[in-house]
């Protein structure tokens, strides 16, 4: 008789506590996922479930709070950053993240985040950059590239009438209450890992009050782009990240000094 | 607590920190700004949140989020700053949280004026953001009735997971006259049930005011118009003047309502059987109470500071079984009492019609045919 030997197994890969077991509303190929997943699994690896607020904003990331297993309230319109300074104001020793779309924050939301972000507000902005509005069904958004095609601007971006796009995160780095902004791309898993420690690095930054923090996430949105996913991430990669280039714009002089 | 000479916007601020607010978030304009600045020193030295928020939107949304959190929280602003906080307010009445608001009205339209009026009326009263919700709307016509509807006002909104509005003019905003503050509650410790307050040990809170699909949206919206109907049935609140041989009716709220009392004094003693109805809450509005007026009241006159606003619910209240007369004073400026008691006059004459609207007879007497 032939005995088999049982193997234990190891796990490689499962599901983060922080993500709900569901089907996702988000298109084929989007990185909203790959955003997602590696938030959640920061907020697991430093064991912030139970103490974390999201702040989910209007666009294709409405419903973020239908995919995180942690506390959520829905903001209006561009102002997650305002209602994340009311919940952190009254739950100072809580995590609280905002999860915004470039239209969201760069546009209609943009006094809320550059005044969240100058009083030093001690929250945490996602800030996903994917160069048009996604759940409007792909208009110009202030990131849309000049020249880039949208259903609102239909023979491409003319920057004579419709003006040029904005580097938020530059633009937030001029400010001293902010203490970690920096950009990522979610084109491939090196800039992946690379976006992942960022999230740590930001979290960690809110962790310890030392104030503001914004990780920028450049995106793909191949439905909008009218691109297959493979194709977006190239586009990505060849159209956005030399407009707006990977790197860390500002990191103050105590958050340089952490070790995540 | 002794009585003590209180000027109208810091009594608010104080009685709201007495009741145990936890967090203030507000936005400079006049004649509102008191109620923030007293707020800017006094939260800081109990430990409780205050911010100056780069905008009225900001400060409702500040508002918006601590409201989740189940915090007492509260804003103030005047007129045009809480037409900008009208997207704000839509959203916490849709996610079912409790906020208070006060609002001392200015003149407008626009940009206006600084002067004391009730032009937000309707905007209150009546919605202003978008959707199907209600607020509870309490109008002090005192500074001690302004402390004390403030503390009311957080209690109400608790019990009802509502929006409560304290709506005053910016006279009584500015004013000073004797009120007792009430003693400090201290702040509440724990937080309600539905809080977004950080899931340890129990399931996910989530809040929002999306409903996408229609039937769910239906269904908050009937969970809400259920709510409302509840507060209609407990939290009318007016008071009457008298009224016990009245057979001329003025209703008037907050400072047109006190400037009408002199007014109803004064006709008083001239022998005019007329009586006041203050109403306290414009929301819920007294219509049962104005409407069983009619069975002895011979006419009614409505006072106000705008352009007949109120007027339209008593008007409702009274379907027509009785005359209705209007007398406003708009763009800030307030009502004499003489001229109030020139009004209650004829309405002793006989002079009250069915004629028409009552807003173009009293614009014809005001300004004539030109």
């Amino acid at each position: 008789m032939v005995v088999e030997q049982i193997v234990p197994e190891e796990i490689v890969y499962q599901r983060p506590r922080s993500l709900v077991e569901c089907a996702t509303h988000y298109c084929p190929g989007c990185t909203h996922g790959v955003a997602h997943r590696i938030i959640a699994e920061v907020i697991d690896e430093m064991g912030l479930r139970e103490h974390t607020i999201g702040v989910a904003s209007v666009g294709c990331s409405v419903f973020a709070y239908n995919y995180f297993d942690f506390d959520w309230v829905q903001a209006p319109h561009g102002r997650a950053p305002a209602m994340a300074t009311g919940v952190k104001r009254v739950l100072p020793d809580r995590m609280v993240i905002t999860y915004q779309g470039d239209g969201d924050m760069a546009s209609i939301g943009m006094t809320e985040v550059v005044h969240a972000a100058a009083r030093g507000e001690n929250i945490t902005v996602f800030f996903i950059n994917n160069a048009n509005y996604g759940m409007t069904g792909g208009q110009m958004a202030p990131t849309t590239l000049p020249g880039q095609k949208t259903t609102s601007s239909p023979h491409g971006r003319d920057v004579e009438l419709a003006g040029y796009p904005i580097r938020a995160s530059e633009l937030l780095a001029t400010l001293e209450g902010a203490a970690y902004v920096v950009r990522r791309s979610l084109h491939d898993p090196k800039n992946i890992r690379l976006a992942k420690k960022a999230v740590r690095t930001a979290l960690e930054v809110q962790r310890q009050g030392l104030g503001f923090s914004m990780v920028e996430m450049l995106s793909i949105c191949p439905t909008n782009w009218g691109m297959s996913p493979n194709q977006a991430l190239q586009w990505l990669a060849e159209k956005m990240i030399p407009y707006y280039p990977v790197g860390d714009y500002r990191v103050s002089p105590s958050v340089a000094q952490l070790k995540v | 607590m002794a009585r003590e000479l209180l000027k109208g916007n810091e009594a608010i601020a104080e009685a709201a920190i007495r009741a145990g607010l936890q967090a203030y978030f507000g936005y400079p304009i006049t004649p509102q700004t008191e109620l923030l600045e007293w707020m800017a020193h006094r939260m800081p030295e109990l430990g409780r949140a205050f911010v100056q928020a780069e905008s009225e939107l900001g400060a409702i949304n500040m508002v918006y989020g601590a409201a989740c959190t189940g915090a007492r929280v509260m804003t103030s602003s005047s007129s045009p700053g809480i037409s900008l906080m009208m997207e704000g307010l839509s959203y916490i009445a849709a996610t079912e949280v409790p906020a208070v608001l006060v609002d001392v009205m200015r003149g407008g339209p626009g940009l206006g004026n600084i002067a004391p009026a009730q032009s937000d009326y309707n905007q209150m009263v009546h919605g202003g953001g978008h959707g199907d919700y209600h607020t509870i709307v309490l109008a002090p016509a005192t500074i001690q009735e302004a402390i004390d509807l403030t503390v009311l006002a957080f209690d109400l909104a608790e019990k009802y997971r509502s929006i409560a509005v304290v709506l005053l003019d910016g006279s009584l905003g500015q004013m000073m006259e004797p009120a007792e503050l009430p003693p400090m509650r201290p702040v509440r410790q724990t937080f309600p049930a539905w809080a977004a307050t950080g899931a340890a040990g129990r399931e996910r809170n989530v809040l929002t005011s999306i409903y996408l699909d229609p039937p769910k949206e239906e269904e908050a919206n009937l969970r809400l118009l259920r709510r409302w109907q509840e507060i209609q049935a407990n939290e009318v609140r007016f008071r009457e003047y008298f009224m016990e041989d009245a057979r001329f009716v003025v209703v008037g709220f907050g400072s047109a309502g006190r400037v009408a009392l002199s007014a109803v004094r004064q006709a008083r003693a001239e022998g005019i059987p007329v009586g006041l109805l203050r109403p306290i809450s414009l929301s819920p509005f007294p219509t049962r109470q104005i409407a069983a007026l009619c069975e002895r009241a011979e006419a009614f006159l409505v006072v106000e500071m705008n352009a007949g606003q109120m007027l339209e619910d008593v008007r409702l209240a009274v379907n027509g079984k009785r005359p209705v007369e209007f007398y406003g004073r708009m763009g800030g400026v307030m009502p004499f009492p003489d001229e109030i008691l020139g009004e209650i006059r004829r309405l002793a004459a006989g002079e009250a019609s069915f004629e028409g609207h009552p807003r173009d007879r009293w614009l014809q007497r005001l300004t004539g045919s030109n």
